[in-house]
């Protein structure tokens, strides 16, 4: 199967200390992969690599068959790749819609259309009623659902979503979950995210990768590797379905 | 029964009212003030026009520049030396000056922006080159050097538009005209991508280039948008005061008066800039009638209010006075920080 | 050019330098500390400046001996600043604080302007023409008294962060706000403590200057920009590094003053600045932030 993301012998250090190390997977198209691991194992510095904001030390990031490594981030998102933040940035200062406007304008030359764009998201997301709303005055969940609005509008190929679900009650989750299974569906978006949070991992994803010291240990179909002993060592003390 | 006939009413948006009304007093205004308020107008307009400038760059873009002034100077020079060694009028010379302030500003941009100087270190950067500048034209003597240097000054008795010599009302509808035509620029920038991107990086520059946004571009545009429109400030500056010094062109404290009306007005909104130069400017004049009136001589005195009232801006409205003041007269203002 | 006037000129500049060191070493300690961008610094310079030199023709008190008294009126003065103005707002967005300070800057420089008048004012002292004579070396007294007293002030200053108690937790709030307050430091008192301490450096440093250079109220930007060169030369939070940067600044100041114009001699300074926030923005002695 052709794949959409395509992540080969990633390595990246920070003076001396090295975060990922060689690190291979992949993301086929309409897949979604989720990459679990412990606090430290190397997920978002994978994620940044993939992104734009590190230049790997080795190895190569293709996209839809092209290179992406060493890109710039809006290089990158211009390629395909959308991202959220771990702690949900919104532009504090000016409203959701607007927000998400910013978003749809990678896509939509005019202000009109993206605004359309922009509209139809908001609605999908669930945050048609506080679209005037300034951005700083949302709750955590609808933050971040603002997050995903805003990567969404950039029609993005493939969504990084970084623990996106941290913080959030079982029924926000359980929310959020229906609504990627929706956009994965009916639009055929593919998914690559960082979670923690199990429940969302095992409602999700179709194959799971996982992360300790920054290489790579078991990646498979997820009841398979929520049971792989070497994974259950790593992660005790994790929240577990 | 009959339902209630829907009479069509029309109404037009507050704000686009009062803007008329506004608009219309300016147009009509050198008919009915004498020669000293309309000096005044003048100061304000040449104020609000300024602010929105370097609005472009600080209140939309993010980025602090404390060398405006650099702007200024540059386009002042370049107009009045083309009109003084080659008698090319300033309707002409406005494009050199634009072309020597965005190569400027240009400069600076690319230097800041390509090592990732940002917050001081760019403020610094600004102050340096505007400073640096201000000593090496002291010893330009192609432009008069520290001497300064002078245009000629022709008695006429009608104006001239085409050389800008003549009476104040030609240079007050100048001003006018430039003031409208920036507050137009802003708008149709604010409403656009480009404004929209700059929003985006004046935010979060990490999270606006998540976004696909080319943050060393849409920077690169505000500066040199800012730097060329402030030029034809300086353009006005030259033929309106005849006599340019580098120690007064270039003088940090003219960036300060720069950036005191948008601070003091508002950052990042429209109306701002004009704002706070028209109270800014309102009040030093009525300070300096009052100790004149009073028979005081105290040189300082007008800035030592200045300082005290941007203290007081700064620490209790933040956000400048205009929020309030368009909460007063009713019109919603977009692109405001918090919950305005 | 003879070899005797350019080392003579140099040396100078040196000496010099030791004082602008100084000065810079407040903005550097303010800075390191408190994250603050003291534009207001130079117009303290001034205010110190106008004291040595109100102290002296008034008083007959010489500027040298005047440094204590200046220097602990501007510690004053910063403490009471940093806890009424500044301290509230701390936690602002950078260009809100900067025209705080800014505001205060515009204030001081022009109730300087009201109270004194624009014309230059100056400390003539008794051996303000008199010189040591070292061999081919021609040092004015004045100088060397000024950079001597620069030298001992900073001294002093590097005992108190090093082994001082209060020293060691201000130099703890600069490297984790957050971890000293967990610890129980009052952050705020220290921060006004801190910016006291700035303003006494820069006390001190215009008290000295008052016996090299004449003092006009519009002397304030160029000092605050000179602070800022040597500080950025010398690295943002490094003490020796402002030291440094001020004697490198002097020197070549004083240099530049020599082959070149006079009046061009700041010219340079900017030039190495923009260089430096260029190339390698953390300074000579920097740390990377």
């Amino acid at each position: 199967m052709e794949r959409l993301l395509d992540v080969r012998g990633i390595t990246k250090s920070f003076t001396g200390l090295k975060a990922v190390a060689g690190v291979s997977f992949g993301v086929a198209p309409g897949e979604i992969v989720a990459l679990i691991g412990p606090n430290g194992a190397g997920k978002t510095t994978l994620f940044n690599v993939a992104a734009g904001v590190y230049r790997p030390d080795e190895g190569q990031v293709t996209l839809g068959g092209e290179r992406i490594d060493g890109l710039r981030p809006d290089q990158v998102c211009q390629a395909g790749l959308g991202r959220t933040f771990q702690n949900a940035r919104p532009f504090a200062g000016i409203s959701v819609l607007d927000n998400v406007l910013v978003g749809a304008l990678r896509r939509d030359g005019s202000v009109r259309a993206a605004r359309k764009r922009a509209e139809a998201t908001v609605e999908r997301l669930g945050l048609w009623p506080k679209r005037f709303e300034p951005a700083s005055t949302l709750t955590l969940p609808d933050r971040k659902r603002l997050e995903v609005a805003r990567a969404l509008a950039s029609s993005p190929r493939i969504l990084l979503l970084d623990e996106v679900m941290a913080g959030l009650r079982p029924t926000e989750t359980d929310q959020m979950v229906a609504l990627f299974r929706e956009l994965n569906a009916q639009e055929g978006l593919t998914i690559l995210l960082i979670e923690h949070v199990m429940r969302a991992v095992m409602a999700l994803s179709r194959h799971i990768v996982v992360l300790h010291h920054g290489e790579v240990i078991k990646e498979g179909a997820p009841d398979e590797v929520v049971r792989d002993p070497a994974v259950l060592e790593c992660y005790l003390g994790e929240e577990a379905l | 029964m009959n339902a209630p006939v829907r009479t069509a009413r029309l109404r037009l948006p507050r704000p686009l009212l009062l803007l008329g009304l506004l608009g219309l007093a300016l147009l009509v205004a050198p008919a009915f003030v004498g020669s000293y308020a309309l000096s005044v107008l003048i100061l304000i307009l040449y104020s609000a026009y300024t602010g929105q400038a370097w609005n472009i760059m600080m209140g939309f873009a993010g980025q602090l520049s404390l060398g405006h002034a650099l702007y200024v100077g540059v386009g002042a020079y370049a107009a009045a030396a083309l009109f003084v060694h080659y008698g090319i009028g300033p309707w002409a010379g406005m494009w050199a000056a634009m072309l020597a302030a965005m190569l400027a500003g240009g400069l600076i941009g690319y230097l800041a922006f390509r090592f990732g100087i940002s917050g001081v270190y760019f403020a610094l950067l600004t102050i340096a080159f505007a400073e640096f500048t201000r000593i090496g034209f002291d010893h330009i003597t192609w432009i008069g050097g520290s001497a300064g240097y002078f245009l000629p000054v022709k008695q006429r008795t009608s104006s001239d538009l085409l050389d800008l010599r003549g009476a104040p009302a030609m240079f007050y509808y100048v001003m006018l005209a430039l003031a409208a035509l920036a507050m137009a620029v802003c708008k149709a920038l604010l409403s656009s991508r480009t404004g929209y991107y700059w929003l985006a990086i004046r935010e979060d520059p990490e999270a606006a280039q998540a976004l696909g946004i080319n943050t060393f571009r849409y920077k690169m545009i505000a500066v040199v948008i800012s730097a060329a429109m402030t030029s034809l400030a300086g353009v006005f500056f030259a033929f309106y005061y005849n006599n340019l010094f580098p120690e007064q062109v270039f003088n940090i404290g003219r960036s300060i008066e720069i950036i005191l009306g948008p601070i003091f007005g508002g950052l990042g909104t429209l109306f701002g800039p004009i704002a706070g130069a028209i109270v800014l400017t309102l009040l030093g004049e009525s300070l300096r009638s009052a100790t004149s009136a009073l028979g005081w001589e105290v040189p300082g005195l007008e800035l030592l209010i200045y300082g005290a009232c941007l203290l007081l801006v700064v620490m209790f409205l933040p956000n400048g006075i205009w929020p309030p003041v368009s909460r007063w007269l009713g019109i919603k203002s977009r692109h405001l920080k918090g919950g305005e | 050019m003879p070899l005797d006037l350019v080392v003579n000129v140099a040396v100078g500049g040196v000496l010099t330098g030791l004082v602008y060191g100084l000065m810079a070493l407040g903005l550097s300690v303010i800075y390191g500390v408190v994250r603050i961008v003291n534009f207001a610094h130079g117009e303290m310079m001034t205010v110190a400046m106008y004291g040595a030199v109100l102290l002296y023709t008034r008083l007959g008190l010489d500027p040298l001996l005047m440094i204590v008294p200046v220097g602990m009126a501007l510690f004053l003065a910063g403490y009471a600043i940093q806890s009424l103005l500044i301290n509230p707002f701390i936690n602002r967005p950078e260009h809100v604080q900067f025209m705080l300070v800014i505001g205060i800057a515009i204030i001081i420089a022009n109730g300087l302007l009201i109270g004194f008048g624009p014309d230059a004012r100056n400390a003539p002292v008794s051996y303000a023409m008199d010189s040591f004579s070292l061999g081919p070396l021609l040092l004015d007294k004045v100088r060397v008294y000024a950079a001597g007293g620069a030298f001992v002030v900073a001294a002093l200053l590097f005992g108190f962060f090093r082994y001082a108690r209060t020293g060691k937790a201000i130099r703890a709030c600069a490297d984790n706000y957050v971890g000293a307050r967990v610890v129980g430091l009052d952050v705020k008192r220290l921060y006004a403590l801190t910016f006291g301490i700035g303003t006494a450096c820069v006390g001190a440093a215009g008290s000295m200057l008052a016996l090299l250079v004449d003092v006009t109220p519009s002397l304030g930007p160029s000092y605050t920009l000179l602070a800022f060169v040597i500080v950025i030369v010398g690295g943002l939070g490094s003490m020796a590094g402002a030291l440094f940067g001020g004697v490198l600044i002097g020197l070549s100041e004083a240099l530049a003053g020599l082959f070149f114009a006079p009046s061009a001699k700041s010219m340079f300074s900017f030039a190495i600045l923009i260089l430096l926030l260029l190339f390698r923005p953390q300074g000579l002695f920097g740390r990377r932030a």
